[in-house]
């Protein structure tokens, strides 16, 4: 219910501001000024269409791994994914350095191929890792997961050395996670890749609900734990890979908004997944409306917003829940 | 109809913890394990239950070789309540119970109703809407069983049904102790056939109509509870004198140390 309507109002703000009436009448088709029409039809609303499915991504993936890890504090970062795509990333902003912006391929830059590439390989690798015949051990992924992010931190901080200002700008611009460079084909790449997890984590979210119990536990009720596991990992790095890919680093949505919706609703997959989506959705509305706004005429990177909105508000749960025991 | 263990032995990590252990468990009846600490007891179990493969031998779940079972028709037939569950996410207990219910598609109205009947009978109803987290030792463990029972409580058509349970009464106070050994042999009754791990013998004597004795991986005795307990037995493996008396009300051996 919330979801449209903060949709519709983010439409309306930004740098030229467009008021509701004239917004809402552009979405219906019978708006006059092209200008508002370019602005809305071509920068605010893939922008807005992006958020609600990078948010949704981050938080359902992050409600997934928490599930599967039987570790509230986990997050999709854990397996390598946030890692691996910084690398990617920064070596393609350091390597490639002046090309960035003339060399397109097919409208996605090269680094968001390079943070899709990285942090997919770092999933894998750490999978890989903790697989042996006996199947994977979540906690020697865990391990794994720190000790690929340690290795890929060290090979960031390599490559910043080597990058001159403008790189280093670069960089750590791309590290705070930015909504800016929406184009609907992005939209529609992430849109694809957020309908199919959507359409795939509940059929395996009673199995979720299992695994809580603990994996040998999860088996004698019937479910093939090493099957669930595969499936959930390769379906998250995927999703987050892609997000990463076209918004950069994230931060926060995946870890605290499943836990925000687990305080309110508990820990039932089945709804917990659709739920963390949907909150997800909406943060990262919110906090891009806001990156727009707060520094007329320039923009903030949205990772920074979503942290400042969100924090305050987890805070004020666990306060709250802490009343109430 | 049986569970069965044809001359499992299992090898782990250079050690010997199970050598060649056949055991019967038929359905109907109720079968105990008893045994000092690190004899291999839930190592048992894990190869029963198909958790751990064993290194040599077969275990066969009506007259099935266990793994020909596809896990799903597996958790139809057989339940198992391990001795700790780690659980740290805030589920009530009936969501806890209610997981028992993922191998059947019987509904949901049908699962409520179960649930609802299964927390009644551990004596648990109260805790139905409290949070799994916030519960006492005992409590967790009774809603547990609620969970176990939960899974096997209508019958399979795919076969007779069988209940591991490990140390199930080791946070129980005297009254719940008493009230799973009845819960137990009610299942027996229906036609459930019961393994379960106890440390305390007279528990064990009072329920079991079949006690397994093991001692270093080996089984050192099988049979009645008449049979198998023994002054000599229990000195040869737990090296405690002890005089065998009878149970003056249920006439069962009675095990004073």
């Amino acid at each position: 219910m919330l979801l449209p309507v903060v949709a519709l109002l983010s439409l309306t703000v930004g740098t030229v501001s467009i008021s509701w009436v004239e917004a809402l009448r552009a979405v219906v088709g019978s708006s006059s000024a092209t200008q508002i029409d370019t602005i809305l039809f071509d920068i605010r609303l893939p922008r807005i269409l992006l958020a609600i499915f990078v948010g949704a991504v981050l938080a359902s993936t992050g409600a997934v791994m928490q599930g599967l890890f039987r570790n509230p504090l986990a997050d999709p970062s854990l397996i390598g994914v946030s890692s691996g795509a910084s690398v990617g990333a920064s070596l393609m902003i350091v390597t490639a350095g002046g090309f960035i912006q003339g060399s397109a391929l097919v409208g996605l830059s090269l680094v968001s191929i390079g943070a899709f590439v990285g942090g997919f390989t770092a999933t894998l690798l750490v999978y890989r890792l903790a697989t042996s015949g006996m199947g994977t051990s979540v906690t020697t992924m865990l391990l794994a997961g720190i000790a690929i992010g340690a290795l890929a931190g060290a090979l960031n901080s390599l490559l910043s050395y080597f990058s001159d200002n403008d790189m280093l700008r670069q960089i750590s611009l791309w590290q705070m996670g930015n909504l800016s460079g929406a184009s609907w084909l992005k939209v529609s790449i992430m849109g694809v890749v957020a309908i199919l997890l959507m359409g795939l984590f509940p059929r395996d979210s009673r199995a979720l609900n299992a695994l809580l119990l603990g994996e040998s536990e999860a088996r004698h009720l019937g479910i093939n734990v090493q099957r669930v596991k595969r499936r959930l990992i390769v379906l998250t790095a995927l999703g987050v890979g892609v997000s990463v890919a076209v918004a950069g680093l994230v931060g926060f949505v995946g870890l605290i908004m499943p836990h925000i919706i687990r305080l309110m609703i508990g820990p039932d997959h089945r709804w917990l997944i659709p739920a963390s989506g949907l909150a997800g959705a909406i943060l990262l509305v919110v906090a891009d409306s806001l990156a727009r706004v707060v520094v007329i005429p320039a923009e903030l990177p949205t990772g920074i917003l979503t942290a400042i909105l969100g924090a305050p508000f987890f805070v004020a749960l666990l306060l709250q829940q802490r009343k109430d025991v | 109809m049986t569970m069965s263990a044809r001359g499992i032995s299992l090898h782990l990590s250079g050690f010997d913890l199970l050598r060649n252990i056949s055991l019967e468990v038929e359905a109907g009846k109720v079968t105990t394990i008893v045994g000092p600490n690190g004899a291999g007891k839930s190592s048992l179990l894990k190869v029963l239950t198909g958790e751990m493969p064993p290194t040599a031998g077969d275990v066969y779940l009506n007259s099935r070789l266990l793994n020909q079972w596809s896990l799903l028709e597996k958790a139809q037939m057989l339940a198992v309540l391990p001795q700790h569950t780690l659980l740290n996410f805030s589920f009530t207990a009936d969501e806890v119970v209610g997981l028992g219910r993922i191998p059947h598609q019987t509904g949901s109205a049908k699962d409520v109703e179960i649930v609802a009947e299964a927390l009644e009978l551990v004596d648990a109803s109260y805790l139905q809407r409290r949070f799994y987290t916030q519960m006492s030792g005992g409590e967790k463990q009774r809603v547990q069983l609620a969970r176990v029972l939960a899974q096997i409580w209508q019958p399979s058509c795919l076969g007779e049904q069988f209940l591991v349970l490990d140390e199930p009464t080791s946070a129980f106070d005297l009254s719940h102790q008493k009230l799973t050994l009845d819960i137990v042999r009610q299942l027996a009754q229906k036609g459930v056939g019961v393994v379960m791990v106890v440390h305390d013998l007279n528990l064990a004597a009072r329920c079991a109509d079949n006690i397994v004795v093991i001692d270093g991986g080996v089984i050192a005795a099988q049979g009645s509870p008449e049979v198998v307990l023994t002054e000599t037995l229990i000195d040869k493996v737990f090296g405690v004198k002890s005089i065998i008396s009878e149970h003056p009300i249920t006439k069962r051996p009675l095990v004073i140390t």
